[in-house]
């Protein structure tokens, strides 16, 4: 009788053991082998590689600040525009649609977040980038060319573009999230401020408050992945290496640099430069996400203790 | 008797399923009313008629009239956030908002533009904490969080926050089934208070429970008005014999 399956028991175990730890190891040997390659360019040019301004591979002069801008900025605006499209498509969704239009809807968003990233970045060359050069660039130079962000020629190809490009990537994932955040946040909220007398405006305020940080958290996961977008952005950015305040302007970003880059990055300190810059990107990349995952679940830990209360 | 609620002919149903079937009565201001039953019989349904929650389910239906203050609540074109405003309810389970314990009160009062200033609005949140009999436990921690409060308080705070948008009728779906029967008695106790100003409507799985807070009790079963009496009578001398049997534990 005793130990029949024990044995089979102990092998398995120890096969999913090492699945999951191969995950870990494969982390640590990614950030040890990333920081090894990059020791040449830390010791060669210090902290002031993140702050420097040039980056000329020739003269052996690497400055990581104008990526970083780049990186930041298209980011930011991605966000800007993102945030509020992704809102609204989660609030219609949950709050108000109809299941019969809500369901199709949901499919294409999710849909979206299936296209490869170079279709979108072919879809900027070919149909954003006109656009942008013969109508919406002209429009906000007409209407808002007194700030330096709307100065300057416009080419269609630059920061604008690869901030819409992005916000257009990362919409998918921040509503599906937001989606789920809101469904979480339990019927009796709504049902109270209903029977106050709460429009529905004032309902979905008390639906959003209920999930502000699981909010947060999917902006941040649409963050993470508007830093780390390399494709799409490599297409339409302009690959400049400059600090521009005009949006027309074209300009890079780290993921970017990396693609176009490498392959021609033959000796030891270019590599080693943009390993370095690589690494911070992973940094960031890793922080973002850590950071989204805690605020989403600070969310479904505070909506279960509720049902249970 | 002029009734502040008067149900007529009253269908309600989920999608092809009736779960109300030809509902009528008559509830007078001021008093406590108790629906009672088993399971599934309609009553906490039959309840949220009275305040369009209902509303809220796509493949609900109503047909017959709800007249409150002579006014059919379902007539077109009837305004259901004043209704809400009138006719308040308190939940089964209780749901405060995630908010501090003086904002979760003031919410509706600031919804609904009752307060004329600052100091008029914590006026209005004291007193309507007071009324819920709540104000002694949370006076010195108003602005900390609502779900540091226990269950029964919990409770009280979702009454408090119902009143304080002065309704006149407040509808309860088994207000105190969640709860132990030290903060029961406590939710009882406000409910009979509460009568001197308010119509009470509260559903209740606990007979003891209507016996005691209510002037009328309806019953119902299989989503139908069984009986309909002052509960002194429903509980000594009922017309029904379908009554009497639940009433005494015979089923249910």
């Amino acid at each position: 009788m005793a130990n029949t399956g024990t044995k089979g028991d102990k092998v398995f175990q120890a096969i999913v053991f090492a699945a999951a730890l191969s995950i870990i190891l494969i982390v640590a040997a990614v950030i040890a082998v990333m920081y090894q390659s990059a020791v040449p360019s830390m010791e060669r040019f210090g902290i002031g590689f993140l702050f420097g301004r040039e980056w000329k591979p020739a003269q052996e002069e690497f400055g990581a600040l104008p990526f970083i801008f780049g990186t930041v900025t298209s980011s930011v605006i991605a966000l800007i525009l993102s945030i509020p499209i992704s809102l609204g498509i989660a609030i219609f969704l949950v709050e108000q649609a109809p299941k019969k239009i809500a369901r199709p809807i949901a499919f294409m968003v999710e849909l979206l977040a299936a296209i490869p990233s170079v279709v979108y970045g072919l879809w900027g060359i070919f149909v954003l980038a006109p656009l942008i050069r013969e109508y919406i660039g002209p429009f906000l130079q007409a209407s808002l060319g007194f700030l330096p962000l709307f100065q300057g020629r416009i080419t269609g190809i630059g920061m604008l573009t690869a901030g819409i490009i992005l916000a257009l990537m990362i919409t998918p994932i921040i509503t599906s999230v937001v989606r789920d955040v809101l469904e979480a946040v339990p019927h009796t909220q709504r049902e109270a401020a209903l029977a106050l007398g709460a429009t529905k405006w004032e309902t979905t305020m008390i639906v959003l408050g209920n999930a502000a940080s699981g909010i947060a958290g999917a902006v941040v996961l649409g963050l993470g992945r508007a830093v780390g977008e390399t494709m799409a952005v490599t297409m339409v950015i302009g690959n400049s290496p400059q600090i521009a305040a005009s949006l027309f302007e074209p300009a890079n970003t780290i993921a970017s640099l990396l693609a176009a880059n490498f392959a021609e990055a033959t000796d030891e300190i270019y590599m080693s430069a943009l390993i370095e810059i690589g690494l911070v990107l992973f940094l960031v990349t890793f922080m973002v996400n850590a950071f989204a995952k805690l605020l989403i679940m600070s969310v479904a830990r505070k909506t279960n203790s509720a049902k249970h209360a | 008797m002029e009734s502040k609620i008067s149900v007529k002919n009253l269908d309600f149903f989920y999608g092809s399923n009736q779960a109300l079937y030809d509902i009528s009565l008559e509830i007078p201001e001021r008093e406590v009313i108790a629906f009672i039953g088993p399971s599934g019989c309609g009553k906490s349904t039959f309840l949220r008629t009275l305040n369009r929650m209902n509303d809220t389910i796509a493949i609900a239906r109503v047909d017959g009239s709800v007249v409150i203050d002579g006014r059919n609540i379902y007539a077109p074109g009837t305004d259901v956030v004043a209704l809400r405003r009138k006719v308040g309810m308190v939940f089964q389970k209780s749901n405060p908002f995630p908010k501090s314990i003086f904002e979760n009160v003031a919410y509706g009062i600031r919804i609904n533009g009752i307060h004329s200033n600052k100091a008029d609005l914590e006026e209005r949140v004291e007193k309507a904490l007071r009324n819920a009999a709540l104000w002694d436990e949370v006076k010195d921690r108003l602005n900390s969080s609502a779900f540091g409060l226990s269950g029964g308080q919990q409770q009280r705070l979702c009454i408090a926050r119902a009143l304080a948008v002065q309704p006149e009728v407040v509808l309860m779906d088994e207000p105190a089934s969640a709860l132990d029967p030290i903060a029961t008695q406590k939710i009882e106790e406000l409910v009979v208070e509460l009568k001197r100003d308010y119509t009470i409507v509260i559903v209740t799985h606990n007979m003891q429970q209507a016996a005691r807070v209510s002037d009328r009790t309806a019953f119902f079963m299989l989503g139908k008005l069984v009986e309909f009496n002052p509960t002194q009578k429903m509980f000594t001398n009922p017309d029904e014999k379908l009554t009497e049997d639940y009433i005494t534990g015979r089923f249910g």
